[in-house]
């Protein structure tokens, strides 16, 4: 958490802070510089990360800016030179205890019943500089008690003391602007339009930054007091952004989890999931023990470690060629580099893949120059999105780039598969459609200058009648400015190569330019520097060129990624498949694959802290440990390094994950070298030369975290960029991605399992006007199989496509996609084929 | 055509002797139609304004020394002045009149829309500005009506529009009708309101609407009755118009006269060279205090204003000298009070409004005007304590710290403190409930303690203080 410490400004404006001389920097807010100089000036609305309002009136100092004292709220107020400042004055001291016995006044005295008790800013501010006694002898205001103002969060209105934190936050920060203030004078009071809750995937933060009880959060409701709480600061790790957390427990549960103020990383928000998602490790279905199916039944039984062990061990002494591991994203560093070692180094198979065909190729994640958050960020910069919305994928993320975007002036080109939340602030939004994001991308570079001897593959039009965007969006990237590529997997009915070819054709335009892979699995980022990704080593080293000492040995082939490996094993060519904490069965897209696959080999091990349909399949089931049961390390998008830190116990016999590849390493007869984190550490920093300097014990404290310094020893190619097939039907899939879904963290976490909304298939209107769709449903045709599935208006849907989200209850849309470049599928009225 | 139903339940004008600068065209049935503002001279200054350069029109009011009617009573011209040369900039104009006691440019909106109109297509073409936004009280139904007709004539006319009167001036009047609120009056609140948002006001600084106004670009906020002043002023020139009132305010005022008199209305009054006295006594004006009863109390420009009483009837309608005396002129409202009138409940009543109408946005003035009306609501209710009538003033200096200003009180050797008070609050709506307090306890507290010694009246809709929740 940062915390007031005094700083030298860098460039000064002079002022005096209660009779002292002190420097504030350029612009800076008199409340900040106070804070900065460790005077603290109470404060209710204001909040450093928001623009302030001057609401509250509670920071009234006494300011004499040449014209005579006069009473200004320090939170609105620049410091401007030879400003006298009076913090302490009489003045200022009856401004606040009147604000302070006026905030109170209709405030009911409900403390000891109140979540917020003993954690209060109101309470706290009220003993530090209130009045101590009341006058008020009126009736107080009276509001019904908490209302639900949506399935997370409940609001008290008689608690709120209107301080537009909450408000401010749903409009200016997260851009969902469904909670305000209604009604005037005594009466007003903050509340959702009828019919429309705040349902807002970020609604955890106004919680967090309420200054009263008034919004309470459904899991941590009555939960817990703040002081039977322990805390220790941790790193989310549902997605890829690395938000910094606070995990804090009351007796060995966790109970709730709070943002931090990371200047680099989440500026203290999260997204709901990011924040509600512990309940899975504390209320899921845990695995507690290692399983081993009985042979004869086919039912997963208990076993003993020792022996679950040994069948693993077994299952792993056969050809590497015919071991394949899939999975290992979810696990810390620490986990995924002792898997790596395991599998690659002892074991010898290559067959290693952490992404479940739903990312982009590892080598192209690995290969390009990274950016961090605040260097997308920066203002004057130009940020280029492929793929998804960050809302739905990366929804933290989203909040820095929003702003960024709205509030500092950054430049946005968006080639989305759909139009995103972000849209509407876009400088530049192309309409693209599945396989074309590539020809724009040349189309752009060409036109800003690249040397490419190849043409845009243009037969449809598409891009020429965008030539107008492309002229612009050329003119942002011809290279005065910093460019930041956000990549990611807009369409899972698309091949990845489409992304892959646009990213290369920006490299070609421009070296400098950097990137940032917004690929949404947890730590997906440190198992790909872990070398969970066929081809590689640790550290992003080709499997060739590795230089392991304290490896046994490395593979002697080139692995397959998972979607061959299920192939492989589907066709009798794989004995024994590890899923690394993986569900397959629900993630991967071809489902009818992973049975076949699942069914073919001789031995499914999985490790995993949660049942799943695919572990009820394993022959031999593993348990680990889980969020907030382990310390680690992990590592986000930018590759920063953050800590992962255990908080309570991990249930029965459920292990860290580093642990379980060291003792079958030991049943296999070798050592993996390391019995404590800190040899494993030690031997990371000795064999890569990314990590050499990481100091692994200041890891939690340092503000920020390290990042990982990339320094590739190879290049990508990059060439001509494929063309989409031609179109055969009116409409290509867009398969995309709901925060809510029917994934683990989110159907084991009780408050969110409801909460995804059913799949249904949206198209723009002026597609539904043009096809004569009528009713909320339509039949689909994909081959020779016919869907009914509901249909939704949406304006977001670029014309010529149809996108459904995956993973959602109700249609499947797995079933429609069809693992080529692109997916058509024919759309009819509902009732027609 | 529309039926004027507003004479039969209010009193309306009043036609007295005097210069008619702005109530030229009062006098006629039709006087709100474009033919009839054509026919006696309408559109005359705007024709004069087209023909000089922009700067030219506005050296010429800031040479009229035309104060805002709004008010503030801060000069038209050297506001426009404030301006930066940035564009887009816009002319707002506030036709939000609901200061209680106030009904004047409502009277200006029914009665003569035209001259409003070309008013603002002045200023426009003075501030080099294209768009003017004309908001309108939300329970105005017949200005609404009328404006709305007289700028359909207008444009058709060739008046606003594309090509005014045949130039290369092209000037756009869009009308907003607000939703009920008086804190939109207040100009941020008002930028706030036409942007589409809750009416609270924006902070000064940095929000002053010369620099970062609507849409945050440079923007204009004048009054009903200032911009019904151009006209005239271009028409006729400064100089003339310099000749009615005094130096320091020149031209008239329309003062809305209202409570224990003989013949309340609005009339149309030189500025500067009247006095409080003469309006209330006067033949010309009210005609003397009703039932020849005596004067207790006036509030002379608005329920915003502290109150004065005999000691000050020989102010004299001058902004300056009545901010001396410890009050303002404020909005053009005359609320007079005769001996009949019980002084808690008329502070009662004043401090309900703003309770009322607080946009609730800051602390102090959210909950400090309703916990005074909570106060007033129980003295009066004989519930009082003896410790209540400090404990008002002191909530008091919770909103607006330090001495609040008041009228002097010569039997008491009590001298004056001027205005403006000083506050706590983002706008002056939540001082503004404090005039009344300061000034009612000041003169009149025997009648606070009496209520209090004199313990509950059988009304029926007392509550005792011990009745609370804590
Ligand atoms: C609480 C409050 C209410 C106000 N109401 C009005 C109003 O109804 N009409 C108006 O013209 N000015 C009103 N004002 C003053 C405006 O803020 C602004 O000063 C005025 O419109 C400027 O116009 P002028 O310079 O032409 O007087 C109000 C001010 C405050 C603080
Ligand atoms: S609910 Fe909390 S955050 Fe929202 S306005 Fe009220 S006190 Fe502020
Ligand atoms: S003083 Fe009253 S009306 Fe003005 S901003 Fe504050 S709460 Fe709103
Ligand atoms: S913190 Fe400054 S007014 Fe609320």
């Amino acid at each position: 958490m940062t915390t007031a410490e005094p700083t030298e400004a860098v460039t000064g404006v002079p002022f005096t802070l209660n009779g002292t001389e002190l420097v504030a920097e350029e612009g800076e807010l008199l409340i900040d510089a106070c804070d900065r100089n460790g005077v603290h000036i109470p404060r209710f609305c204001y909040h450093n990360r928001m623009k302030p309002v001057g609401m509250c009136r509670m920071c009234l100092v006494e300011v004499d800016t040449g014209r005579g004292k006069a009473l200004q709220p320090s939170c609105m107020l620049p410091v401007t030179p030879e400003m006298k400042v009076e913090t302490e004055s009489e003045a200022t001291k009856k401004a606040q205890d009147g604000v302070l016995e006026l905030l109170l006044a209709n405030h009911p005295l409900d403390c000891p019943v109140c979540d917020k008790g003993g954690e209060c800013p109101l309470q706290d501010n009220a003993y530090a500089f209130g009045p101590g006694e009341t006058r008020f002898v009126e009736e107080k205001r009276h509001f019904k008690k908490p209302i639900p103002i949506s399935d997370l969060v409940k609001l008290d209105r008689e608690r709120c003391i209107l301080c537009d934190r909450c408000t401010r936050f749903a409009s200016d920060v997260a851009g969902d602007p469904l909670i305000h203030f209604i009604d005037r004078g005594s009466q007003t009071q903050v509340n959702t339009f009828p019919d429309h809750p705040f349902s807002s995937y970020f609604s955890g933060n106004t919680v967090q930054i309420c200054p009263v009880g008034a919004l309470t959060a459904e899991p941590y409701r009555f939960k817990a007091r703040p002081w039977d709480l322990e805390a220790v600061e941790s790193t989310a790790t549902v997605d890829s952004t690395g938000a910094r957390v606070v995990l804090q427990s009351s007796q060995n549960e966790i109970v709730r989890v709070l943002g931090v103020d990371s200047d680099a990383v989440n500026w203290s928000w999260l997204s709901d999931k990011e924040r509600f998602s512990y309940e899975a490790t504390a209320k899921g279905d845990r695995i507690e023990q290692p399983l081993v199916k009985n042979e004869e039944t086919g039912m997963l039984e208990a076993t003993r470690w020792n022996n679950a062990a040994k069948k693993v061990g077994a299952a792993l002494r056969v050809e590497p060629d015919r071991i394949a591991a899939v999975g290992g994203a979810r696990m810390p560093l620490e986990g995924q580099y002792a898997w790596a070692k395991l599998l690659k180094g002892v074991v010898g198979t290559d067959h290693v893949d952490a992404q479940l065909d739903d990312g982009l190729p590892g080598p192209l994640v690995l290969g390009l120059p990274r950016a961090t958050i605040n260097d997308a960020c920066k203002p004057g910069g130009v940020v280029v999105t492929i793929g998804a919305d960050l809302k739905e994928e990366l929804p933290t993320l989203f909040l820095r780039l929003r702003h960024a975007v709205v509030e500092d002036g950054v430049k946005l080109i968006e080639l989305t598969s759909t139009a995103t939340h972000l849209s509407d602030f876009a400088t530049v939004r192309f309409d693209v459609t599945p396989g074309s994001v590539g020809q724009f991308a040349t189309a752009i570079a060409k036109q800003a200058g690249a040397d490419l001897d190849f043409d845009v593959a243009d037969e449809s039009g598409l891009v020429e009648a965008q030539a107008d965007k492309v002229a612009a969006a050329a003119a942002l990237l011809d290279g005065s400015v910093p460019v930041t590529i956000i990549v990611g997997r807009g369409n899972l009915a698309e091949s990845p190569r489409f992304t892959s070819d646009a990213v290369g054709i920006f490299r070609r335009l421009n070296d400098d330019f950097q990137f940032m892979p917004a690929l949404r699995r947890g730590n997906i980022n440190g198992a790909l520097e872990m070398g969970l990704v066929p081809g590689f080593t640790p550290g992003g080293v080709q499997r060739e060129s590795a230089q392991l000492d304290t490896w046994p040995d490395v593979p002697d082939f080139d692995g397959m990624d998972t979607k061959e490996i299920f192939r492989a094993a589907a066709e009798g060519r794989i004995d024994t498949l590890l899923l690394l904490a993986a569900n397959p069965l629900q993630d991967f897209l071809d489902e009818d694959l992973v049975r076949r696959a699942l069914a073919n080999v001789k031995t499914v091990i999985a490790v995993d802290g949660i049942s799943t349909e695919t572990t009820d399949l394993a022959d031999v089931v593993l348990p680990a440990a889980l969020f907030g049961e382990v310390d680690g390390t992990f590592v986000n998008l930018e590759g920063r390094l953050s800590p992962l830190r255990a908080k309570v116990t991990p249930p029965s016999q459920a292990r860290p994950d580093w642990m379980i590849p060291a003792e079958l390493a030991i049943v296999l007869g070798v050592e993996l070298g390391f019995t404590t984190i800190d040899e494993l550490h030690s031997e990371l920093s000795e064999v890569l030369p990314s990590f050499a300097d990481i100091d692994w014990d200041t890891l939690g404290s340092s503000d920020d975290g390290p990042v990982l310094k990339l320094n590739r020893s190879w290049n990508i190619e990059f060439g001509k960029p494929a063309a989409a097939p031609p179109a055969t039907s009116a409409f290509r899939l867009v398969a995309t991605r709901k925060l809510w879904d029917q994934g683990t963290m989110v159907q084991e976490s009780p408050s969110l399992a409801s909460l995804p909304s059913e799949a249904a298939i949206h198209l723009n209107p002026d597609d539904i006007e043009r096809h004569g769709f009528v009713g909320d449903s339509v039949t689909v045709r994909i081959g020779d199989q016919t869907h009914t599935i509901p249909l939704t208006s949406d304006v977001r849907v670029n014309p010529t496509t149809a996108s459904i989200p995956v993973c959602l209850p109700g249609f499947d849309a797995r079933t429609l996609i069809t693992g080529r470049s692109t997916t058509a599928v024919e759309i009819r009225p509902n009732g027609t084929t | 055509m529309p039926t004027n139903t507003y004479v039969d339940h209010a009193p309306g004008y009043v036609d007295n002797e005097g210069p008619k600068i702005v109530t030229s065209r009062f006098g006629y049935e039709d006087s709100y139609t474009l033919e009839r503002s054509l026919a006696t001279g309408g559109y005359e200054g705007l024709r004069t304004a087209l023909t000089k350069a922009p700067a030219d029109v506005a050296a010429e009011v800031k040479d009229a020394v035309l104060l805002g009617r709004g008010g503030a009573g801060f000069p038209a011209g050297i506001k426009w002045g404030f301006m930066p040369p940035v564009w887009p900039r816009y002319l707002v104009v506030n036709g939000d009149e609901s200061e209680p006691g106030t009904y004047k440019d409502r009277l200006l909106m029914e009665r003569d829309p035209h001259q409003l109109i070309e008013g603002c297509i002045i200023a426009c073409y003075a501030l080099g500005l294209n768009t003017c936004f004309l908001y309108v009280r939300g329970e105005m139904a017949d200005a609404q009506e009328r404006i709305g007709t007289a700028l359909n004539e207008a444009y058709e006319a060739g008046l606003v529009g594309k090509n005014i009167m045949g130039t290369d001036v092209s000037i756009d009047v869009v009308l907003h009708w607000g939703a009920g609120a008086y804190i939109v009056g207040e100009e941020t609140a008002l930028i706030e309101s036409l942007e589409g948002n809750r009416g609270m006001p924006r902070l000064k600084p940095p929000f002053f609407p010369a620099a970062k106004g609507l849409y945050h670009k440079p923007t204009i906020v004048n009054n009903v009755e200032t911009l019904a002043n151009l006209p005239w002023i271009l028409s006729n020139g400064a100089q003339a118009y310099k000749e009615h009132g005094s130096e320091a305010s020149p031209g008239t005022r329309m003062l809305a006269i209202s409570g224990h008199v003989n013949r309340p209305g609005v009339y149309e009054v030189p500025q500067g060279v009247v006095s409080f006295r003469e309006l209330f006594y006067g033949d010309n004006y009210c005609q003397g205090i009703k039932d020849g009863n005596e004067l207790k109390a006036f509030i002379p420009g608005g329920a915003s204003a502290p109150w004065f009483f005999d000691d000050q009837l020989d102010v004299l309608l001058e902004a300056k000298d009545a901010g001396a005396a410890g009050s303002m002129l404020g909005s053009g409202a005359v609320v007079v009070m005769d001996e009949t009138t019980d002084a808690v409940k008329a502070c009662l009543r004043v401090v309900r409004f703003f309770a009322r109408e607080s946009c609730g946005k800051c602390t102090p003035c959210r909950e400090g005007t309703s916990w005074e009306e909570k106060v007033l609501q129980r003295i009066l209710d004989g519930y009082g304590r003896e410790e209540d009538i400090d404990l008002l003033l002191d909530i008091g200096k919770n909103i607006s710290p330090g001495e609040y200003p008041v009228a002097a009180f010569g039997k008491a050797n009590l001298e004056a403190v001027p205005f403006p008070p000083k506050q706590t609050t983002i706008c002056p709506l939540g001082p503004s409930s404090v005039a009344p307090i300061t000034s009612a306890i000041r003169r009149f507290r025997h009648e606070f303690e009496a209520k209090i010694a004199a313990g509950p009246q059988n009304d029926g809709h007392s509550q005792a203080p011990e009745a609370s929740t804590v």
